[in-house]
């Protein structure tokens, strides 16, 4: 059966623009799969919902060119008896997802990788590399910098890296938990927490499905500011991003013009918002604070000055010898591979996949505003510092268009707790690509399950195959281009 | 020997001790400015040294005494070789144990306990930063040695104060081969002092380090030592290049106090140019590729062969 058919048979679900929801027998699991897989979609993630009296359901969301396809398989109840089919032969992001979802609710998928993810009380055994002169390097979980922990286990000769596993975990929170023990109207503030510098896009996302399921339209005032909030985060994130890599890459002047740069962005932001970072902006039915005319004016000029110079510090990038050597063919990712790995977002853009889910899958404002989507085919560090320079400038544009034109009108409204049962699904594309938020509400106001899904995920694999073949100095520089999140990932 | 001799030989030693801190904080503050940044405190290094000097020590339970004596060896081996470069005077008793062919000798040795301390407690770190140090020190080597080699034909010693002397005595300006034996140096000093584009001595990236990569075991004293070690190697190196390539301000020969007297403001006025110049190299390149690193060195190696052809060629 094709993709179009499985679309017609399924329900709507409320949230982001196109999302519908399938239940499917054990025997059409693999089937909606593999069907997805030939029309071009993805797996963009798979949970697994298990209630206390032993009954569970694993979900499986796909990106489709027709939107957002959940299909939701029940399982019946039976302890760890239970099995559901494992999608990692189609969708090779589903095996660590499925492994996370064992470690979080005890059901089993059928992968034969049965290694843990998340719970790590077990020990984990790591793929050995035999050979001469072959020997492992393991890195972390605690790194000379300041950044989140992981182990990073090379193998290698001489320098070059012949293979390399992540283990993940080490900032397991217990988030998805902790979810269920907030009213439904709080969980906003976790979800802007699940990612920090995804935090407009992961609050807005869970804002989404929450509105979608209390039936209440978002008045455009708040859309609008949600949108400069969101390109706000891209353009720091970008900024912050594009300075460590020039640092990297041993070209400190980088880092200091594009620490400056993000510095005076920060101080705009928080002169219009009241904070330098957007935590708890996005809240049910609208945004908590408001913006003066005058404010947006101001933020806009600054953005404008920000976004020329980001254009003379592209020059020195682009014809300095030393830093377009280090940049061009390294950490090469084949647009077939990351076509086969369902890469996400601005990795995924920068190895020819053409997907941004504000111009595949709108919500207002992004349905008016006619978002460039930005691709690049080569796939390598010089190709990912290229798609943040050009969405820098996009960024910039959006945002003093946005910003030119904001809607009068109320920046939010109030929000009813949905029905018990009731089911959402947020879809917003941030800085590092879609966010997905997957919400269902509790009786009397509270939080059944909810699911976040951070497109690091599908990226982080893909970075075991972006290394192959460099050398091992040149993997900071690598894992810098992609910048993924762990704390997304941990949970 | 006269007694000022001695004094000029324990002047060099302690100005040298004393200096090399000073010379790194420059080269940073310098750095910073480029930059666009506020520089740190020209006194930073000596604030990092005090506080290590005053922390406890903790080794690995699985070093060999070779770890612990290894910070003593490389500082005694920098401070030595501080001895035999004249940086302020050319008449120092020391000299006659040791040319610049030894001195080249003398800087191995100190890299030699490097690399084996590096590797001796068994981290992956360690022994990767001491596998790049040698790959760097035996193309570094080669190059340095024939750099000083075309200073050795110029002035037919291959003893440094001897050529200082001949060079100091001579006309102002290079003569060709050593020009392009001067540029040779540059590029093994960069490599050799683990600078910019070979190595980063500013980045927090274990997997891209060299000499950082050697140093994460020690802690307290022994990485004083080390830090110390390293700074004094700077300073050598500039001195080095100083006798060879700048010997003005040098007091050569039985000049007496007011020699010595002219002799340190002139050598605070080189290192203070090159610590700038440094600062500016770093400033506009990127780290390169530690593959990159033969062919970088094989460009030094190159020019040095370069500049004794031009010499032997132009008789100049």
């Amino acid at each position: 059966m094709p993709l179009r058919r499985w679309w017609e048979h399924a329900q709507k679900i409320a949230g982001a623009s196109s999302v519908r929801g399938l239940g499917v027998g054990a025997e059409h699991w693999l089937q909606v799969a593999s069907d997805v897989a030939d029309a071009g979609g993805l797996l963009h993630t798979l949970w697994v919902n298990r209630e206390p009296a032993g009954d569970a359901a694993v979900y499986g969301a796909y990106l489709t060119e027709l939107g957002v396809l959940v299909a939701e398989l029940a399982l019946p109840a039976g302890g760890e008896s239970v099995y559901y089919p494992g999608l990692e032969d189609i969708f090779p992001a589903a095996s660590r997802l499925q492994r996370a979802a064992f470690d979080l609710s005890g059901v089993r998928s059928g992968d034969p990788d049965r290694r843990p993810w998340l719970n790590h009380d077990r020990p984990y055994e790591f793929v050995r590399v035999d050979g001469e002169g072959v020997h492992e390097i393991g890195v972390g979980p605690v790194h000379a910098g300041t950044i989140e922990p992981g182990h990073f286990r090379f193998s290698v000769v001489g320098e070059k890296v012949l293979r390399l596993e992540e283990h993940l975990g080490y900032v397991h929170k217990g988030l998805e938990q902790r979810f269920t023990q907030l009213p439904i109207l709080q969980g906003h503030r976790l979800a802007s927490r699940v990612s920090g510098d995804s935090a407009i896009a992961f609050s807005w996302a869970y804002c989404q499905a929450l509105e979608g399921m209390s039936g209440r339209a978002l008045p455009p005032r708040a859309a609008w500011l949600r949108a400069v909030c969101l390109e706000l985060e891209r353009l720091a994130n970008h900024l912050g991003d594009l300075g460590a890599l020039g640092n990297d890459a041993g070209f400190a002047f980088g880092l200091a013009q594009f620490s400056r740069l993000k510095e005076d962005l920060l101080r705009a932001v928080s002169a219009a918002f009241g904070r330098r970072y957007l935590f708890d902006i996005v809240v049910p039915g609208g945004v908590a604070v408001d913006v003066s005319s005058q404010a947006a004016r101001a933020l806009a000029e600054v953005v404008r000055t920000v976004c020329a110079e980001i254009i003379e510090l592209r020059g020195i990038y682009d014809e300095h010898e030393g830093v377009r050597d280090r940049f061009t063919g390294a950490g090469c990712l084949a647009p077939e591979l990351a076509a086969r790995l369902g890469v996400l977002g601005l990795a995924g853009r920068a190895s020819g996949q053409a997907r941004d889910a504000r111009v595949d899958l709108p919500c207002a404002p992004y349905t008016e505003l006619a978002v460039a989507k930005i691709v690049q085919q080569g796939g390598d560090v010089a190709a990912r510092v290229a798609v943040r320079f050009e969405e820098a400038q996009e960024s910039g544009r959006l945002l003093r268009r946005l910003l030119a034109a904001l809607p009068e009108g109320e920046h939010a409204v109030t929000v009813d707790a949905p029905a018990a049962d009731a089911f959402g699904v947020g879809l917003i594309e941030g800085w590092r690509g879609p966010v997905l938020v997957a919400l269902q509400a509790g009786p009397a106001g509270s939080i059944r399950r909810c699911h976040p899904h951070d497109p690091s995920w599908q990226n982080w694999p893909a970075l075991e195959y972006a290394i192959l073949g460099n050398i091992v100095p040149d993997f900071p520089l690598i894992n810098k281009s992609f910048n993924l999140s762990y704390s997304g990932v941990d949970l | 020997m006269s007694a000022l001799d001695w004094i000029t030989q324990v002047l060099e030693m302690v100005v040298a001790l004393a200096a090399a801190p000073a010379l790194l904080g420059w080269v940073n503050q310098c750095r910073a400015w480029l930059q666009n940044r506020r520089a740190p405190s020209l006194w930073l290094p000596y604030r990092s040294l005090h506080k290590l000097f005053h922390k406890e020590a903790v080794i690995a339970e699985n070093a060999s005494p070779l770890f612990r004596i290894a910070p003593y060896v490389v500082f005694g081996a920098m401070v030595l070789a501080a001895g035999i470069i004249p940086s302020m005077g050319t008449r120092l008793p020391l000299v006659v144990s040791a040319d610049a062919i030894a001195l080249v000798g003398l800087l191995a040795a100190a890299r030699m306990f490097m690399t084996l301390a590096a590797m001796d407690v068994g981290t992956a770190f360690g022994t990767l930063g001491a596998r790049r140090e040698m790959m760097v020190g035996f193309l570094a080597e080669p190059a340095l040695l024939m750099v000083i080699f075309v200073a050795s034909l110029v002035s037919s010693s291959t003893a440094l104060p001897a050529i200082t002397e001949h060079l100091a005595s001579g006309h102002l300006g290079l003569s060709p081969g050593l020009a392009f034996s001067a540029v040779a140096f540059i590029l093994v000093l960069l490599a050799e002092n683990a600078r910019i584009p070979v190595d980063n001595p500013a980045t927090h990236l274990e997997l891209t380090m060299i000499h950082e990569a050697m140093v994460l075991e020690y802690s307290a004293r022994h990485l004083a030592l080390m830090e110390w070690g390293a700074q004094l190697k700077l300073f050598n190196y500039v001195c080095i290049g100083f006798a060879l390539f700048l010997p003005w301000g040098v007091a050569t020969g039985h000049i007496g106090p007011v020699g010595l007297l002219v002799a340190i403001p002139a050598l605070a006025v080189k290192l203070a140019a090159a610590g700038a110049g440094l600062a500016l190299i770093e400033t506009v390149s990127a780290k390169m590729r530690v593959m990159r690193i033969p062919e970088f060195l094989g460009t030094a190696f190159l020019f040095a062969v370069l500049g004794l052809l031009v010499h032997v060629l132009l008789g100049a």
